[in-house]
């Protein structure tokens, strides 16, 4: 953020934000719900990264654009009518390209209006700053989502299913723990996520200090 | 869908399909809001009574929408209509109850952008269920939310007595036990109407 007096993050830095220091899914936990929803494969979970990106890029770049032509009473209202916009587009796209996908990310793909990140987005950082650094910021923070989702997609796909991306990876001999595909499942494998990053940051709170470094670096 | 029965999808939306056990819908909410059974309690209500007032105006647009011809703006008016919803809500409790709207905080213009809202509006519209059957469904969601939260508060109020471990506490903890809790419901799989 443009305050003065508070050092401008770099651009490099201000992607990175999103994939490290305030990864939406394990450090913010926003927008949890698509996340647990469509996470019971990879691939959904990748889509749905890719899909919850491109609008997040769009209507932060939009909103970014018309900041100062916006009057302040009513930008919330005219934030999420942009978002619905491109929801609407994406909607559509999907639709097109895939209808297998569609109807297994089903309403999920409209519900994408209404995730947390997307406004939050908008509201904190959009609002305020120019649209350069607001598409890298964007564009870190879809990536740091899709990562999350593909995190936690990936291990109940594993664990549920005994694949990753379709294929078989046990053999037919793998007896496939099938509550991780229903929805305690996706509760259970983003609690212990959040927990292995918990006890990782009291483990070694010196450690984490030269892995940020490297990162931002 | 004409033929289920108002009551199986009552049940369906409490229990069996609970919004926010089993079909991950609303919990930003669910993991904010339920710290304190004294909030937990009016955001249900609050959320139910938004859902109630969503589901009415949904069902009259979508007639709309598919009278003209003008499928692409359903979810862009559906969005426009719960955000005025709640902004009435947000009004009324404000000027009756002070407390409790400081009480509920960010997260009361937040029911905004709770996918629960939104949910019901667009369920009912895949569904295509009836004027009747939608009214059921948005308050058996609304219960459904409701019944989790408080749930959920309870659960939570309990652990703020108990020792827990330094690593699980915050999120993680919410989480387990929201896991705990939708395996619960899992029993109750197969009452009322399915998908």
């Amino acid at each position: 953020m443009a305050i003065p007096g508070q050092k401008q993050l770099t651009h490099m830095e201000e992607f990175m934000e999103g994939i490290w220091k305030q990864n939406p899914v394990f450090v913010m936990v926003l927008g949890m719900c698509p996340v647990l929803a469509v996470s019971v494969s990879a691939v959904n979970a990748l889509s749905m990264g890719v899909a919850t990106t491109f609008v997040l890029v769009c209507s932060t770049l939009l909103v970014s654009l018309i900041r100062k032509v916006v009057p302040k009473e009513v930008r919330i209202a005219t934030y999420i009518v942009i978002i619905a916009t491109f929801v609407t587009i994406v909607d559509y796209l999907i639709q097109a390209i895939s209808l297998k996908l569609y109807d297994a990310l089903g309403a999920f793909i409209q519900l994408i209006v209404v995730n947390c990140i997307i406004l939050g987005r908008a509201e904190a950082h959009a609002s305020k700053n120019p649209p350069l650094r607001t598409v890298v910021n964007a564009m870190g923070m879809g990536l740091g989502f899709t990562i999350g989702l593909f995190a936690l997609g990936s291990v109940r796909e594993i664990l549920g299913a005994g694949k990753l991306f379709g294929v078989s990876l046990f053999g037919p001999d793998f007896q496939p723990w099938v509550v991780m595909v229903l929805p305690p499942g996706g509760f259970f494998v983003l609690g212990t996520w959040l927990l292995l990053f918990n006890w990782l940051k009291q483990r070694k709170p010196a450690a984490a200090q030269p892995v940020e470094a490297h990162v931002h670096g | 869908m004409g033929d289920i029965s108002v009551g199986q999808i009552f049940l369906a939306a409490v229990l069996s399909n609970n919004f926010v056990l089993a079909m991950f819908l609303g919990l930003c909410p669910f993991l904010g809001v339920s710290g304190q059974l004294k909030t937990a309690a009016p955001m249900g209500a609050a959320t139910t009574f938004v859902m109630l007032v969503a589901s009415l105006c949904a069902y009259g647009l979508n007639w709309l929408v598919v009278h003209f011809d003008l499928e692409f703006l359903r979810l862009i008016s559906y969005i426009v209509v719960i955000a005025s919803a709640v902004q009435l809500v947000e009004m009324v409790l404000k000027k009756y109850s002070p407390a409790l709207f400081r009480a509920l905080g960010i997260y009361l213009p937040l029911i905004t952008t709770n996918c629960a809202v939104l949910g019901v509006a667009l369920f009912q519209t895949a569904r295509e269920y009836s004027f009747a059957q939608s009214i059921t469904f948005a308050a058996g969601a609304g219960a459904g939310f409701t019944l989790a939260l408080v749930l959920m508060a309870g659960l939570r109020e309990r652990l703020h007595l108990s020792k827990v471990p330094n690593v699980v506490q915050g999120t993680a903890l919410s989480l387990m036990l929201a896991g705990m809790l939708s395996l619960a419901f899992m029993g109750f799989a197969g009452l009322g109407a399915g998908e």
